[in-house]
C-alpha cells in the first residue's frame, strides 16, 4: 500500500489487490486504514521515482510495440498502435502479450484499444478485465456507461457534476453544452469531444537521445504517392548512412507522417535480422506506402531506427563453382511485414507420436540438418485430429479387412503393419501403457490410408481398441 | 551418292553450330528433366521449364486431400537446389513424408496465409524474388488474370512456380477445366501399388496425366511414386518388376 502526504494529511494513493480485498480504498485516510487492518505495510509515495519508472517503461514500449508512444501521466502509457500491430500478430495477440509480459515483471497492467485516446484511457482504468478491444466505430457505445471520473476532468469538476446528479458519460453527453461550459469551463466539453473523436488529440511521441532519426520537412505539403515514395527512399538512404557510421543495423524502423492538420500517422516495419541495405528497407516501406492517407497534405516525414543492433559487414566468400544459395531473409521480411500470414519452418521433435514429431520454428532459425527417421513410410497429409472409423478386423495383429470412413465402405486389398507406437509415459502419466498400432492400408481403387488402432488388441488397458484414420497417403 | 554424304556432313555441322549458338548448357539449365525419357520428350526442352508456372491437381478424392499432387510437387522441388517457399492456407502437410523423398526440412519455408488472396500475393512475391529453388502454392481458385501475373513473375525471375490445386468439395474440382496461363497442367491420381511377392504394399503408383502443355503434346503415364531423391520412374503393369526403390525396401 502506498501512502501519499500533503502537509499533515496522509491518505492512500495506491493499494494492491490484497489490500482492496480488505476494504481499503484509494483516497482513504491512512489513519483509518491502520485502524481497519493490523500490520499494514505502508510505503511513502515517491512521485518522482514513479515518473522515472514510467518513462523507462514507455521507452521499452517504444522499442517493442509502436512508433508513437507517450506517457499518460501519472499512471499510464498511451500508444498509437495503428500500422504496428501486425508485427505482434494482430491487436488481440499484441494486447494480451503486452499484459502478460508486464505481469512477468510483476506489474499488474490493464490495457484497452479504442478509436480515441480518451476512450482507451477511460476503458483501461475502469474495466475489471485485463484487456479490452473496442471495434472500430463502436467507441460511443462502449464508453456510455463509464463513470465521470474516467473522463480526465479536474477532480473539482467531477465532484461538482456528481452533486448535480450526473453519474455516467452518457448523462453528460446528453446534456446541452452551453450551461456546462458556463459552470465548469471549456475543459468538460473538450474532454468529451476528445473521447468521442470529435476533436483530434495527437500523441506527442517520446524519443530517446541516442535514437537514429532522420527527417524531412516540406515547405509545400506533399500528397502524391510518387512524391512520398521519392522522399521515403531519400530518408532510407540518409538513415542507412547514419547507421553505417555507428555500425548498426535496423531491426525495427518507423516512418512517422506529420500531416498539416496536426495528426500523426505511423508505419512500422520489422526485420528478422539487423539490416542496413537501402534497397531492402525501401522495399519494406514501399509496400506499405499505400496505407498512408495524406489528407490535406504531409508537412513532415521522419524516419527512426527504433531498435538497432550492431551489424558487422562480412565478406562473402566467392567460389569457382556456382553453387550459391540465395539468402531469403529479405523475402521473409517483406512477407512478414504484410500481416495476415505466419512464416515458419518445420523441424523434427524426438517423439514417436506422429502429431508431436513436427514443430514449427522461426524461418531464420539455425539450420542444423536434423530430419526424421526414415524407416517407416509416412503420409504426406495428416488429419488435424484422427477420425473415428468403423472397421472389421481380426484381433490382435491383423490389418483390417474393410473399413468405413465418411460413410464410404472400403475393402482393404493390401496392408502393411502393424507399427507399434508407445505412449510417452515419461512425459504424460496418462499414457503410461498407451499403445497405438499403425497400419498402411490400400483399398481396391488404390487409395492408401494411414489408420491406427488405439490399444494393442489384447489388453483393454492399453487403449479403447477403437480404430482411427490419421493420414492420407499419395 | 557422294553428294548425299557431303550434304549430311554439312547438315550435322550446321546442327552443331546452331546448338552452340543456342547454348546447350543454358538450355540444360532452363529445364528440370524428370529423368524419364517418355515424359521428357513430351515436354518442350526436355523437362519442366524453370521460369514458368506448372499446375498440379489430384484426381478423384485426391482433388480434396491433394496428397499425391503435393508429393509429386515435393519430389520436383526436392530435385531443385536452393530454398523452397511453400504458401498455403491450412497447414496439414506431414513433413516427414517429404523428408523421405529428399526434401530437407531446412530448405522449406512455409507461408501460411489466412486467406486465398494472401496466398496469391505471397506466391507472386516469392516468384519475383528470384534465386529460390522452387515456389509452391496450394490454391483453390486460380483465375486467368492471377495465373497470368504469376506466369510473368516466374518468367522474369526464372523461378520454378508450382501450384497444387486443391478443392473443398468434389463438385468444385470441375474448375480444373478452366483455362489458365500455366505452362503445364498435370493430374496425378493414385493407382494400386506395385505388387510384391509377399503381402504388403509396394512402391506407390500414380497415373500422371499431362493434360496441357504449351508447345507440346500431352500424354498419360503410369509412374512409380517419388523415391528417396524425389525421382519418379515409369512403371509397367508387369507384376515382377525388380527395381524397388529405397522407400519400399524400407517397408519390407
Amino acid at each position: 500500500m502506498v501512502i501519499a502526504r500533503s502537509g499533515s494529511k496522509r491518505w492512500i494513493a495506491a493499494a494492491d489487490q490484497a489490500a482492496t480485498k480488505l476494504g481499503l480504498r484509494v483516497g482513504m485516510a491512512a489513519a483509518k486504514a491502520q485502524a481497519l487492518v493490523q500490520r499494514l505495510i505502508m510505503i511513502d509515495a515517491d512521485p518522482a521515482a514513479d515518473l522515472q519508472a514510467l518513462e523507462r517503461l514507455t521507452l521499452w514500449a517504444l522499442s517493442q510495440y509502436s512508433p508513437v508512444v507517450a506517457m499518460d501521466s501519472p499512471d499510464g502509457i498511451v500508444m498509437d498502435t495503428e500500422g504496428a500491430d501486425h508485427l505482434q500478430g494482430g491487436e488481440e495477440l499484441m494486447l494480451s502479450g503486452l499484459v502478460n509480459r508486464l505481469r512477468g515483471r510483476g506489474l499488474a497492467a490493464r490495457a484497452a484499444i479504442a478509436d480515441t485516446w480518451g476512450a482507451a484511457h477511460a476503458l483501461a482504468r475502469t474495466t475489471s478485465r485485463k484487456t479490452v478491444i473496442v471495434a472500430r466505430g463502436e467507441t460511443a457505445k462502449a464508453v456510455n456507461r463509464l463513470p465521470l471520473s474516467s473522463l480526465r476532468f479536474p477532480s473539482e469538476a467531477v465532484a461538482g457534476l456528481r452533486t448535480l446528479g450526473f453519474a455516467t458519460v452518457a448523462d453528460l453527453a446528453a446534456t446541452p453544452r452551453a450551461p456546462l461550459t458556463l459552470r465548469f469551463g471549456p475543459e468538460v466539453g473538450r474532454r468529451l469531444d476528445q473521447m468521442f473523436g470529435r476533436v483530434a488529440e495527437p500523441i506527442d511521441p517520446i524519443r530517446v537521445a541516442e535514437l537514429v532519426e532522420v527527417q524531412k520537412s516540406f515547405a509545400e505539403p506533399i500528397g502524391a504517392p510518387e512524391t512520398i515514395e521519392k522522399y521515403v527512399t531519400r530518408l532510407v538512404r540518409q538513415l542507412c548512412l547514419q547507421l553505417e557510421t555507428r555500425g548498426l543495423g535496423v531491426r525495427r524502423a518507423d516512418l512517422i507522417v506529420h500531416r498539416v492538420d496536426n495528426t500523426v500517422q505511423a508505419l512500422r516495419v520489422g526485420t528478422a535480422k539487423p539490416v542496413r541495405d537501402i534497397a531492402w528497407l525501401t522495399k519494406l516501406f514501399r509496400d506499405r506506402i499505400e496505407r498512408i492517407e495524406p489528407g490535406f497534405g504531409i508537412e513532415r516525414l521522419s524516419m527512426a531506427a527504433v531498435l538497432a543492433e550492431s551489424l558487422v559487414e562480412t565478406q562473402s566468400a566467392s567460389s569457382l563453382i556456382e553453387e550459391q544459395i540465395t539468402d531469403v531473409t529479405p523475402l521473409i521480411d517483406v512477407l512478414g511485414n504484410r500481416g495476415g500470414q505466419r512464416i515458419f519452418r518445420v523441424a523434427p521433435v524426438a517423439s514417436d507420436v506422429p502429431e508431436r514429431s513436427v514443430q514449427r520454428i522461426a524461418p531464420t532459425a539455425d539450420e542444423d540438418g536434423a530430419t526424421w527417421p526414415m524407416h517407416w513410410l509416412r503420409p504426406p497429409r495428416l488429419l488435424a485430429r484422427p477420425e473415428l472409423i468403423e472397421v472389421i478386423a481380426l484381433l490382435p495383429d491383423h490389418p483390417p479387412v474393410s473399413f468405413t470412413w465418411h460413410g464410404k465402405r472400403r475393402r482393404v486389398k493390401r496392408a502393411d503393419g502393424p507399427e507399434r507406437i508407445f505412449g510417452e509415459w515419461w512425459k504424460r502419466s496418462t499414457e503410461w501403457i498407451a499403445v497405438r498400432d499403425y497400419f498402411v492400408v490400400e483399398d481396391d481403387t488404390g487409395e492408401r490410408f494411414w489408420i491406427f488402432r488405439s490399444g494393442d488388441g489384447v489388453d483393454a488397458d492399453t487403449g479403447s481398441h477403437k480404430w482411427f484414420l490419421h493420414g492420407v497417403f499419395a | 551418292m557422294t553428294s548425299a554424304v557431303a550434304s549430311n556432313a554439312v547438315l550435322t555441322e550446321l546442327r552443331e553450330k546452331i546448338a552452340n549458338l543456342e547454348g546447350s548448357g543454358v538450355r540444360h539449365r532452363s529445364v528440370l528433366p524428370f529423368g524419364v525419357g517418355e515424359i521428357d520428350t513430351q515436354l518442350p526442352g526436355g523437362g519442366l521449364s524453370y521460369g514458368a508456372l506448372h499446375e498440379v491437381a489430384g484426381g478423384g478424392n485426391g482433388a480434396i486431400d491433394g496428397a499425391a499432387a503435393a508429393l509429386f510437387v515435393g519430389g520436383i522441388a526436392a530435385r531443385t537446389s536452393g530454398k523452397v517457399v511453400w504458401c498455403l492456407t491450412r497447414f496439414d502437410l506431414f513433413f516427414p513424408a517429404f523428408a523421405q523423398i529428399g526434401l530437407h526440412p531446412d530448405r522449406v519455408i512455409f507461408v501460411e496465409g489466412d486467406r486465398e488472396e494472401t496466398v496469391l500475393a505471397s506466391f507472386e512475391e516469392a516468384l519475383r524474388y528470384g534465386g529460390l529453388g522452387a515456389v509452391v502454392a496450394e490454391l483453390v481458385r486460380l483465375p486467368m488474370t492471377a495465373s497470368r501475373r504469376l506466369q510473368l513473375a516466374a518468367e522474369k525471375s526464372g523461378t520454378l512456380g508450382l501450384v497444387v490445386r486443391r478443392w473443398r468439395r468434389p463438385t468444385e474440382a470441375s474448375d480444373f477445366g478452366m483455362p489458365t496461363a500455366a505452362t503445364t497442367r498435370w493430374r496425378i491420381s493414385v493407382l494400386p501399388s506395385e505388387p510384391l511377392a509377399v503381402p504388403g504394399i509396394g512402391r506407390a503408383r500414380w497415373l500422371a496425366e499431362l493434360m496441357r502443355v504449351r508447345a507440346g503434346e500431352g500424354g498419360e503415364f503410369i509412374i512409380g511414386a517419388c523415391d528417396g531423391q524425389g525421382r519418379i520412374c515409369l512403371s509397367s503393369d508387369a507384376a515382377d518388376r525388380p527395381d524397388q526403390a529405397g522407400r519400399s525396401r524400407a517397408l519390407r
